[in-house]
This record gives C-alpha cells, structure tokens and sequence, in this order.
C-alpha cells in the first residue's frame, strides 16, 4: 500500500509542476508546445518495450511491436516536427538578439 | 526489480521533460528546450534497454528503426501548413501505443490488484479515444471529410449509453482482469473517440487536439502506475497536467468554453450556416484598382489567413509589403491568435517566410490602430474578422474576440471564391460597400498586385 500511495504523491505532485512550468507562455508558442508536449508522452515507448520483452505468446509479442512502432512514431516525430516549428522562429530571435547589442 | 541506477537515470530524464517544457514556454530557450526533451527521451530508452534486458531484442530493433524511419520522413516532408493535421496524427498513434500496452499487461494483472486494475481500465478507454478521435481530426484537417460539424439525432444517446457501457465494462475488468473484456472496452473506445469529435466544428478543432493530447497524456502516466514505472508516471502527468491548461488557454483566445466547443453542436442551434456561396451583389476590382488603393495608402494593415499559406504566398506577400515600405507606406501584419489552423500557426508560417518578427502584431495591440488605418488587406482569412462574432449570437463564432477590420476606410479581401471560412458561415463584411474583393488564387493575386504597384 505504501507503494501506492508514493506513486500517487508523485502523481500530484507532478500535475502541480506540469501546471506550474507553462502558466505563462504567449499565444504564438502554443502551437509548438502543444507539439513539444505530444512528443515527450511518446516516452510510452518505455512501457512497450518493457511489455514486449516480457512478452511469452507470439500474439502477444506482435501487438507489443505495434505498439512500439506507433510509439516511437509518437516521440521520434513529434520531437522532429516541434525543432522543425521551432527552427523557424531561430531568424527572428537570432535578429533580436543583434539589435540588442 | 528495477536497479537503483537506472531508477536514478529515469528521474534525471523526467527532470529533462520538465525542464523541456519549461524552455518551451519561450521563444529564446523553446528550441533548446526540445532538444533537451528528445535528450531526456533518448536516455529513458537506453536505461530501458539495459536495465529490464527485454527478450525478443531484435523483433524490438526492427521496430524501433520502422517508427523512426516513419516519425522522421514524415515530420520532414510535412508543410508547413499541414502541421495540425500531423500532430494530431503523432498524438493519436502514442494515444493507441498505451491502450496497447495496457491490454498487453492484462495478462499479467493479479485479480486482487484493484487500483492497477482501474488504471489499465482507464489507459485502455481513454487511450482508444484519443486514438480514433486523433484519427477523425485527421480527417477533418485533411479535409478527407466535411470540415462541419456532423450530428445525427441519436447521438447524445448512443454517446451517454456507450460512455456507461464503457464504465460496465470497466467494472467487469476491475474485479476480474480477462483479455476479451479489455478488448471489448477498447472498441468502445474507439467509438467514443469518433462521436466526441465528429460534432466539433473545423474551427474548433485545434482545441480538440490540444485536448485529446491531454488525455493522452493522462493515458501515459496510469499506464506508467499498472508497469510500476515512475518516469511514465510522470511524464504522462506532465502532460496532462500542461496539456488541461494549454487547452484552456486556447478555448480562452477563441472566446469559448471547452463545454461548448465539445458539446455546442451537440445541444443544437449552434451549427448555423449554409455552408454554400451565396449570390448577392458584392463589389470585386482588378489588380490595378486594388494596387492603387493600397500605393497611395498612408496606413495599411495585413490580415494574413489559412488561405495565404494554402497557397504558398507567405514569400510575395513580403515582397509587396517591402514595395509598399519602399513607397512610405506604414505596413503592419495584424496576427489574430487563431489565425492558420492552430494558435500560433501563422507566426509560424510567416517566420517561415522570414517577415521580420517586429511586424507582426498581435490582436490586443493592433486592434485600436484599424480605425486610423486606410487600407486593410485580407489575404485568405475570413472568420477573424467576420463581425458575426459580435453581432450574431446564433452564429457558431459569436464571442471569439475577431480583428476590427470593419473599423478601417477600405478593406480589401483577396479570396478564391465567396464560399464561407472554416466555420461555415456569411462573413457580412464582404458585401460592405466599403469592401473591394480580388478573386484569384492568393499568389497570382498578389503577384498581379506586385507588378501593378510597380508600375504606378
């Protein structure tokens, strides 16, 4: 039980800090946030690989590649597609930048 | 058991995601920010590697090399217009991923584990929809199916009476876990998915995205309670936790209240709108007509929309605002938030086009400037300043805070044709008197425009 109630505090504790890190983000980064977001829960990778490997029936093993492939689909191309996003607002910043030297 | 090492190693990869998101949150460290989230990511899988010594190694491989292989040429050849749609695809297969490895580790279950046994139940439910509805907003996006809200009169019904199905079955797989009923509940699921989406309008679905990227984040972290693995746990909470305000945010910068986006079409009297052009009288010029309003402007305000990047006219759209500059006329491009298809999809497509950052302005702080403005340009957007949104309360927009393009002298809009915007209703605006329309496609426009401004 004691298990069980570590995880739950780490759960709480984790929603107040995912709640805390992007109280204050401008309307013109939410798209790639919302994109940068999607790709870390593609870390259920971690779980189908885990699944997968303990995996004993063929059936089983099959849908736990399946699950690996869309999750690594999940986090490789949401990651690939936010830096993609981002790399277009690098010419601005980097202009600013120059203007406030 | 898990060694302490790589318990030690997850946790510094959670830091890395929560860092990540924080970094996101500004346009200087947003980039580093992503990095340092696939970094933290990268580390996760190798410790999982190591330290669980999974069976079946190479079967494993494979797939991981056809997943990158699909995520990479897929964000790489993806415009930058189709963004959403691609998105929301990303967040719909990792939604599908956790309800899979949740059926997988039914299995394994103890009948006497009853809270892992309520969080598979709810990694499979909600992980199915936001996997089929992802599929749906696809779709929409994509525009492989109508854009318009779809309702049929059982709806409601079948959507209540599924969502208890789903809770039954739920029931059923807490107090015994067996792989058919986990099965079954995952079909339910997907139907859910597709109810709760189809009634949404096409406006209103990039708040969906955000939403089920929520869910699937929530998905992830009970996923991570059933494998007893605290870095899903916690990035999954993150997530979700990130991904509830985002999507309010969002809904807040549309002037709607998540309920209402959801449920709006559902409740009736909200999906107004003919959805066809219709045949009154409007004033529509040539390039050279329109060319010499804007030349001899004093003031003139862009209005860039979806349909400029539908067109890939983002590069000689500043090229005709450098000419104008060049003629000492003051230009600004007014970014409503919702302009594009996403919140802050515009300033994407337009950074693409390197207009400097300093030109675009957001709603809030051009909206006072329209009624000293001469000319205001509308290039391929429609309901941001449709004025419905303040003056019709039937009308599906009603309340979205829009661009007061009506409050300028003269208003220009080049569009292809007179059918409605993406919400699918009469923008009233455009049979003004003061409107001009030049029909076209935005990039012949705009490049007639060009050629007829420089020969003033």
């Amino acid at each position: 039980m004691t298990e069980s109630i570590a995880l739950l505090t780490i759960f709480v504790l984790a929603a107040f800090v995912g709640v805390e890190v992007i109280s204050k983000v401008s309307s013109t980064l939410h798209t790639p946030l919302m994109s940068g977001a999607n790709a870390i829960h593609g870390v259920i990778l971690v779980g189908a690989i885990i699944v997968t490997g303990q995996a004993e029936s063929t059936l089983v093993v099959i849908v736990g590649l399946l699950a690996v492939v869309l999750a690594t689909v999940n986090m490789v191309g949401g990651f690939v597609v936010t830096d993609r996003m981002l790399e277009m607002f690098k010419g601005p910043a980097a202009r600013k930048k120059e203007l406030h030297k | 058991m898990i060694p302490t090492w790589a318990q030690i190693g997850y946790l510094i990869a959670a830091v890395c995601f929560i860092v990540a998101l924080k970094a996101l949150s500004s346009p200087k460290s947003a980039r580093t920010g992503n990095l340092l989230g696939a970094a933290g990511a990268v580390l996760a899988v190798i410790i999982t590697f190591v330290a669980y010594k999974p069976d079946h190694l190479a079967p494993i491989l494979i797939a991981l090399a056809i997943g990158t292989v699909g995520g990479v040429v897929g964000s790489r050849r993806v415009q930058m217009t189709q963004m959403p749609q691609l998105v929301a695809l990303f967040n719909g297969v990792g939604g599908g991923a956790a309800a899979l490895v949740a059926l997988m580790e039914l299995g394994e279950l103890s009948t006497d584990a009853v809270v892992p046994a309520i969080a598979s139940a709810f990694t499979i439910l909600v992980g199915a929809i936001s996997f089929s509805g992802s599929i749906v907003t696809f779709a929409k996006l994509q525009e492989l199916m109508t854009t318009r809200p779809v309702t049929f009169p059982g709806l409601p019904v079948l959507f209540v009476a599924s969502m208890l199905g789903g809770l039954v079955l739920a029931g059923f797989l807490v107090n015994e876990p067996r792989v058919w009923v986990g099965v079954l509940l995952c079909l339910v699921g997907l139907a859910v998915g597709v109810m709760l989406v189809l009634p949404v309008g096409g406006a209103d679905v990039p708040i969906v995205i955000s939403l089920l990227n929520a869910f699937t984040g929530l998905t992830v972290a009970a996923g991570g309670y059933v494998l007893n693995n605290t870095l899903l746990l916690v990035a999954g909470t993150l997530v979700g936790a990130a991904g509830t305000l985002l999507t309010k945010m969002m809904a807040d910068a549309m002037g709607r209240s998540v309920f209402n986006i959801l449920f709006g079409a559902v409740k009736g009297g909200s999906t107004l709108g003919g959805g066809t052009a219709s045949d009154r009288p409007v004033i529509s010029g040539g390039a050279e007509d329109v060319a010499i309003l804007l030349g001899y402007a004093n003031k003139v305000i862009i209005v860039p929309g979806y349909g400029l990047a539908v067109a890939q006219a983002q590069h000689t759209l500043r090229d005709l605002v450098e000419e104008l500059q060049s003629r000492g006329v003051k230009v600004d491009y007014a970014i409503h938030p919702v302009a594009g298809r996403m919140p802050g999809h515009m300033n994407v497509l337009l950074a693409e086009a390197q207009v400097p950052y300093d030109q675009l302005r957001e709603m809030d702080e051009i909206n006072g400037d329209f009624k000293t403005t001469d000319v205001v340009l509308v290039v391929g957007a429609n309901d941001v300043v449709n004025p419905a949104a303040r003056n019709t309360p039937s009308a599906p927009i009603y309340g979205m805070p829009i661009l007061n393009a009506d409050e300028a002298q003269r208003v220009i809009f080049l569009k292809r044709s007179m059918r409605p915007g993406f919400a699918g209703i009469e923008n009233e605006l455009l049979y003004d008197p003061r409107t001009t329309l030049l029909f076209g496609d935005a990039r012949d426009s705009l490049t007639k425009l060009l050629g007829a401004l420089k020969t003033l």
